[in-house]
């Protein structure tokens, strides 16, 4: 594989760029493999580079039904973080976090890590005892958090609305200062170009039409491309995650659900760090285009459109404004949406699954794009070891049965409960 | 914006109603014996149908009845609304 370098940039100079190797492939798929992971997303992506990097299995197919990063993992927020209060959900991403951390050197690819802090704001005493709750929680797993008052928190935004009669006003907030964000597609594409130079296939274009299980045992699987013979498979596809568990006669604590995000136009740099909205569901940064980049709360109802509905945009902004007066000054560029699989507690699965040889990985809810290092790397564990890791063994599919549930914010499907 | 067609009130918009989740999922019965996997079933497990999905909505800014909508999930298109305790063929 051509390393990315100034010198490569350099000498691929003289010849116009023209010169520069594909990123992948586009193989055909071959008879058989090792493993087979469905979902060229993020997370797809990089269960496939750890598990060449990390367990040496590279007889490895990657089965995208449309294009790789097409998914949520362009769709997104680009949130990094890991401010949780439960063992299970803080561990996990601050495992991803060390991984965040080195991942442009690992993979040879700028993913353009920034952290750049995110801020949680409080809008009452009951609020900033919470926040104290959750932030000692973060220490104790080694995470860092800073609660700050009122005042530290305006000199961090002095732009958000610190007016003494409004219906949410600002008492402080909790700041993770190392949390930040990153370029999501080139996360998917540097993925993509390690995996590819380790001998994974990435095959785009290719439908999984059906699995071909025989004695409780998973043989391979029926694709829009052809059969191909599988001794593992890896499931990973967020917002179809039910359409192919119906395909397997499972019934997941899943919902397929509509999240929307949008861009203002860009505008002078005025917003250093991820800012959330404590008395609602927004959060918001700036771009390095300029652009403010926002989300918030789910459309609300099932829906596998991957395109958003005026009201809940309408009421998420209203949000913002409430925080960032300034905000309502601005155009809007973009919205999209994507379609979230919702797990009933709100925290994900990656687990194994009945049928010996199958695995599944999915329940991301709104924190997907921030997951997708550490979901590979215990994803690709759980399928090369057939065990799960200690990292993901709470992410279990039966604790919904068991009662083991994580709730870290009670942000599961049910909106509407709130 | 979709256009619910309340059966008590008429056509409204959706601001005015809130959603309640898959109608098709039933609370098992008190006076027999139910097994794990049943309240499992009931509590968490659905399965998200994509394509026509037969919901509950409730119209909770009018009349505040709760109604049974027959939506496709992929369209957003709306088929048919019932009372909540109308039988759906």
């Amino acid at each position: 594989m051509q390393k990315y370098s100034i010198f490569n940039l350099v000498k691929n100079a003289f010849s116009n760029h023209e010169n520069w190797d594909l990123a992948w492939k586009d193989p055909t798929p071959k008879e058989e493999y090792d493993v087979v992971i469905i979902g060229g997303g993020g997370h797809g992506l990089a269960t496939a580079y750890y598990l060449a990097k990390e367990h040496n299995i590279t007889n490895v197919a990657i089965i995208e039904k449309g294009w790789i990063g097409g998914g949520n993992v362009g769709r997104n927020t680009t949130i990094i973080r890991s401010n949780y209060m439960h063992d299970e959900n803080g561990l996990f991403s601050e495992f991803g976090m060390n991984l965040w951390r080195k991942m442009s050197q690992d993979l040879n690819y700028n993913v353009m890590f920034s952290p750049r802090g995110i801020i949680n704001l409080a809008h009452s005493d009951a609020q900033m005892n919470a926040y104290a709750r959750r932030g000692n929680s973060m220490r104790l797993n080694g995470i860092d958090a800073v609660l700050l008052n009122r005042e530290q928190v305006k000199e961090i935004i002095p732009m958000a609305d610190f007016s003494e009669n409004v219906r949410f006003p600002i008492f402080g907030g909790l700041m993770q200062p190392s949390a930040g964000t990153a370029r999501h597609d080139a996360v998917a594409w540097g993925y993509a170009r390690q995996a590819d130079s380790m001998g994974v296939d990435i095959i785009q274009n290719c439908e999984v039409i059906g699995f071909d299980v025989s004695a409780g045992k998973i043989k391979g699987i029926r694709t829009s491309r052809g059969n191909i013979k599988a001794k593992k498979v890896g499931i990973c596809v967020a917002g179809s995650t039910n359409i192919l568990a119906e395909k397997l006669n499972m019934t997941l604590p899943i919902e397929t659900h509509l999240l929307q995000a949008c861009v203002s136009e860009p505008v002078k740099p005025v917003l250093d760090n991820v800012v959330t909205f404590g008395a609602g569901h927004f959060y918001v940064s700036q771009s390095d285009k300029g652009e403010m980049v926002m989300g918030g709360d789910l459309d609300g109802y099932n829906s596998y459109a991957q395109r958003g509905n005026l009201p809940t945009l309408q009421h998420v902004l209203t949000e913002g404004i409430a925080m960032m007066p300034f905000l309502s000054k601005l155009k809007m560029l973009r919205t999209w949406g994507g379609i979230m699989d919702m797990s009933m507690d709100g925290s994900p699965i990656i687990d194994k699954t009945h049928i010996e040889g199958l695995y599944l990985n999915c329940g991301w809810c709104y924190g997907g794009f921030k997951a997708t290092p550490a979901s590979g790397w215990t994803f690709a564990h759980t399928i090369a070891q057939d065990r799960v890791h200690e990292l993901n063994a709470g992410y279990s599919l039966n604790r919904f049965s068991t009662g083991h549930l994580i709730d870290e914010k009670g942000l599961g499907t049910k909106t509407w409960i709130s | 914006m979709l256009y619910i067609n309340c059966p008590h009130c008429g056509m409204r918009s959706q601001n005015e109603f809130s959603y309640g989740g898959d109608a098709s999922v039933k609370r098992p019965e008190l006076n027999i014996e139910v097994s794990d996997q049943e309240w499992d079933n009931f509590v968490y497990n659905r399965k998200s149908l994509r394509g026509k999905h037969l919901e509950l909505w409730q119209h909770i800014s009018g009349c505040r009845q709760w109604i049974k909508v027959e939506r496709d999930t992929a369209t957003h298109e709306i088929f048919r609304t019932f009372k909540a305790d109308e039988e759906v063929a």
